[in-house]
């Protein structure tokens, strides 16, 4: 457990390599001892300071949900980090990496738009449903402040789940006309072929992710509220991307989404 | 071109089908002709496809394996291959697999197609393939490579039919024009856990691209797809191996599921 003085000290050094686009070294390394609740208290400290500077929280994202990534950090849960304004594109947009990011991968999602607050414990898929307004292909661009991705759980935790920048595409789908789990995606990097998946890959469907993220936040008392973005977490492999790349995902039954990276 | 003789191509034929039908693995052909070319391995093919007919086996359909990139890539390859599918492939949808009949089985989910007219290339494309379809129908394929620890090259699976030994096809069909079969979703789990997901893309960008470049192979024999053929399009997923007791479901977007016990 750290203090909370410490807790802010890291909290700035992450908003400070965020906004100076500035690596640092993993805090499990500096501070063996902390703990995922200190993490997400150290996101938050980031997260305050980027309102603080006039940004404003449009919704939340789910990382960790493949099998394959929860393997490589050795846990058996999500996490989640916080969406800004600051940080959606539009569909085909050009979104400035080389001057925003730093190291940079895109991964393939489901975003769900609220329409009810859904407040936890005790929130189902029924419920996530009921609440779903759309659901909305999408690009997440995930960055770390952390040096070459060198993260363990409290690393990813603490800086956001190491959330970058993210695109939403142009079409909006009732969750009542598409079965989430069985979606396919199929990943294009400048037009070639790159991966292939499926709902499924997140937590066994992007609604249960919904639903952990719910009761996760409904045990601190923090509910997911009505207009609300909530991206479900990734359903192919992280790509990595440089500028002049181009990417475009497709999701059946929902539709697509592009992005230009400058 | 091919370089074996007509006995020689006769031999090979029995001792793969015989591995085939004894369930005993064999050594990779070309480690005794070094110099067999694909032309030779498509002559074995047709040769065990010629001794089933003549022992009363129907062949009900066409498969297309290694449509990957991935696998294209692995296999150091640059076309899929084609095999047959006998009447006794078939084993039906929540049925059982019999693994003392196999050597090691793999599983792989698949979009199959059944055709109304026939199609003939050179020169099909997939605009051909679709007006040719009847409708597609999930299935999940049962490969079982006959080479001993799965050591072959691409030669040699070709004239082991390319690893076909069994299917089974699901209970729900669509009209081509009703699914996207690009981002078509398919989720495998094993013993109720998710094993493999894909999307139809997998298959060379398009299952019914596999559909064309079969009729194209098949062209350059002098040979076409029937109407009324099942064609198994290339795995969506990779393989996996299955054993004694394993139970599988494969989930397909808007096609319902295929399920299978091992035993």
């Amino acid at each position: 457990m750290l203090n909370e003085q410490r807790i802010n000290e890291l909290g700035d050094e992450l908003y400070q390599a965020l906004s100076q686009r500035q690596m640092i070294d993993p805090l499990t390394e500096r501070e063996p001892q902390i703990t995922i609740e200190d993490a997400y208290h150290i996101s938050l400290r980031m997260v305050n300071r980027r309102v603080e500077n006039g940004e404003s929280i449009i919704g939340k994202k789910i990382g960790v949900t493949s099998q394959a990534v929860q393997n490589m950090l050795n846990v058996h849960q999500p996490d989640f980090g916080y969406l800004t304004d600051r940080m959606v594109y539009g569909n085909g947009d050009e979104m400035p990496i080389s001057e925003q990011l730093i190291q940079p991968r895109a991964e393939g999602e489901i975003a769900f738009m609220l329409k009810r607050d859904l407040i936890g414990p005790g929130v189902s898929n029924a419920d996530v449903l009921r609440a779903t307004e759309a659901v909305i292909p999408c690009f997440e661009i995930v960055d770390s402040r952390i040096r070459d991705w060198k993260i363990k759980i409290q690393d990813t935790v603490a800086d956001n789940a190491s959330c970058g920048l993210f695109v939403l595409g142009d079409k909006a789908v009732d969750p009542r006309k598409v079965d989430l789990a069985t979606a396919g995606m199929v990943v294009e990097k400048n037009g070639e072929l790159l991966s292939t998946g499926a709902g499924a890959a997140a937590l066994g469907s992007p609604v249960n992710c919904v639903a952990w993220l719910a009761n996760t936040l409904g045990s601190f008392g923090i509910p997911l509220k009505a207009g609300e973005v909530i991206l479900s977490g990734s359903l192919v492999p992280l790509e990595p991307v440089v500028a002049g790349d181009f990417m475009r995902v497709e999701i059946g039954g929902i539709g697509s989404a592009s992005v230009r990276f400058t | 071109m091919g370089t074996l003789t007509q006995a020689q191509v006769a031999e090979l034929a029995e001792y793969l089908e015989n591995s085939e039908l004894e369930a005993k693995d064999a050594t990779k052909i070309t480690d005794r002709f070094p110099e067999m070319d694909f032309d030779d391995a498509y002559d074995i093919q047709f040769e065990i496809r010629r001794r089933k007919q003549a022992r009363g086996n129907k062949i009900i359909g066409l498969k297309v394996g290694l449509t990957s990139r991935a696998k294209m890539k692995q296999m150091g390859v640059e076309t899929p291959v084609y095999g047959f599918l006998a009447d006794y492939f078939d084993r039906p949808d929540g049925g059982e697999i019999e693994t003392d009949q196999l050597i090691h089985p793999k599983v792989e989910a698949e979009l199959a197609f059944v055709t109304k007219a026939p199609l003939k290339g050179p020169g099909c494309h997939i605009g051909n393939v679709l007006a040719a379809t009847d409708f597609v129908i999930p299935a999940v394929e049962v490969i079982d490579s006959r080479y001993e620890n799965f050591r072959f090259d691409l030669i040699s699976v070709i004239a082991d039919n390319a690893s076909s030994s069994r299917f089974v096809l699901g209970g729900q069909m669509a009209d081509p024009a009703d699914v996207d079969m690009r981002t078509l979703g398919v989720v495998m789990e094993k013993n109720g856990q998710v094993v493999e997901l894909g999307a139809g893309a997998a298959v060379l960008g398009h299952p019914a691209a596999s559909v064309a470049l079969l009729a194209n192979m098949l062209g350059e024999r002098g040979e076409e797809i029937p109407a009324g053929t099942l064609i198994l399009t290339g795995g969506i997923t990779a393989a996996v191996a299955m054993e004694k007791g394993d139970c599988l479901n494969v989930r397909y977007q808007g096609l319902g599921s295929v399920g299978m016990r091992f035993v």
